[in-house]
């Protein structure tokens, strides 16, 4: 297996334009520029010595803290020699990537969810619209910065006979669970006698 | 209506109609207790799964825990049913087809609420895309606790469905 990792490495470093590639774990990683993307999915599907024929997922990755702030992670497999691939690259919030559709058909729901998700638009998507949260959603419920409880709750109401929506109005507040027993000897115990000393 | 629904099984003007045809082939109840027998004996439940809840209530039919002994049985169509079982985590995107199919159902119409989900968003309490319980969206008769319940858990439930109906035993609702 290891040989076959070594073959379908030299075909990548040989043929592509990358920033960064290594062997994780047994398992090949290499990072990308967005605007290269396109041509070295192309390439790992369809060289003879990797033959990525199968896209497992796509996930997305938010650090706000970052000039790019998303990371977009693509996972490919190949059967043929038993190999996995993952191909990294970083975007900001305003730009947006190619979409891989015409090269892996599959990828359509897989860019609709990070749309969905992250708010990552891909240029040249057939049908880039929401796929999972609710009909008229607002915001980007991964989006580090969205709020755990979202903005808007629903009911019933009697009156109009329709659903409402309504900013959220929790009953009970967030619960901060601490499960450090105080009889064991807890660390923030010790902290506290050591500033008050 | 115009037929007395407030005769007493014990009164004495039934009793004389027991004595009168018991022995020629027929049976004399009041018809409260008739549409109460009919109404308990055949719970025919919507199945709405939406989690693993659906897995117990699957439970609930199968020949060990056997509820079509008690009449019911599941039924695909909201137009059949008599009892909607709301089996699992209800979502903002389900609510408004949640709320379709209960309004598609025929009077008298009741609510089994299963598990902590349906019950008040139980683990997803806090999430933005669950509802906080399915009684926001729809009135709710029975609310059956667990995560997910036993199949137990929902007979009893079903049972006590069966004594709330012959409590409030009256044919309007």
């Amino acid at each position: 297996m290891s040989e076959q990792i070594e073959m379908a490495k030299a075909a990548i470093e040989k043929n592509c334009k990358l920033n960064d590639l290594d062997v994780n774990l047994g398992q090949l990683q290499l990072s990308v520029d967005p605007a290269n993307l396109v041509p070295v999915i192309d390439f790992v599907k369809n060289d003879p010595s990797c033959e990525f024929k199968q896209i497992t997922d796509i996930a997305g990755v938010d650090f706000p803290e970052y000039e790019k702030r998303f990371e977009v992670i693509y996972h490919f497999l190949s059967f043929r020699f038993n190999l996995r691939l993952r191909v990294k690259t970083q975007i900001s919030e305003e730009e947006s990537l190619p979409s891989i559709t015409s090269i892996f058909p599959a990828a359509n729901w897989f860019e609709r969810e990070a749309f969905d998700m992250y708010g990552i638009t891909f240029t040249d998507h057939p049908d880039l619209r929401r796929i999972l949260t609710d009909y008229g959603f607002e915001g980007y419920p991964l989006r580090k910065d969205f709020p755990l409880t979202g903005n808007v709750e629903i009911r019933y109401d009697e009156i109009d006979k329709k659903i409402v929506h309504e900013p959220v109005k929790l009953q009970q507040d967030f619960r901060n669970f601490d499960i450090q027993s105080p009889w064991e000897g807890t660390k923030y115990l010790d902290k506290e006698a050591k500033d008050s000393e | 209506m115009a037929i007395n629904t407030n005769i007493e099984e014990t009164s004495p003007e039934l009793e004389r109609l027991k004595k009168l045809y018991a022995d020629k082939g027929f049976v004399v109840t009041s018809i409260n207790n008739l549409i109460n027998w009919a109404r308990t004996g055949s719970l025919h439940w919507m199945t709405f799964g939406l989690a693993c809840c659906a897995v117990e209530m699957m439970h609930v039919g199968t020949p060990r825990y056997d509820v079509e002994r008690f009449g019911a049985a599941p039924r695909a169509s909201p137009r059949h049913a008599d009892v909607l079982i709301v089996a699992g985590t209800l979502t903002n995107k389900m609510a408004a087809a949640l709320r379709k199919a209960y309004d598609q159902m025929p009077e008298p119409r009741y609510v089994i609420s299963m598990g902590s989900c349906a019950n008040g968003g139980g683990y997803y309490h806090y999430s933005y895309s669950v509802v906080r319980g399915c009684d926001r969206i729809i009135p709710v008769d029975v609310y059956v606790p667990g995560c997910p319940p036993t199949a137990e858990g929902l007979l009893y439930g079903l049972l006590q469905l069966q004594k709330k109906i012959r409590r409030e035993g009256n044919i309007k609702r």
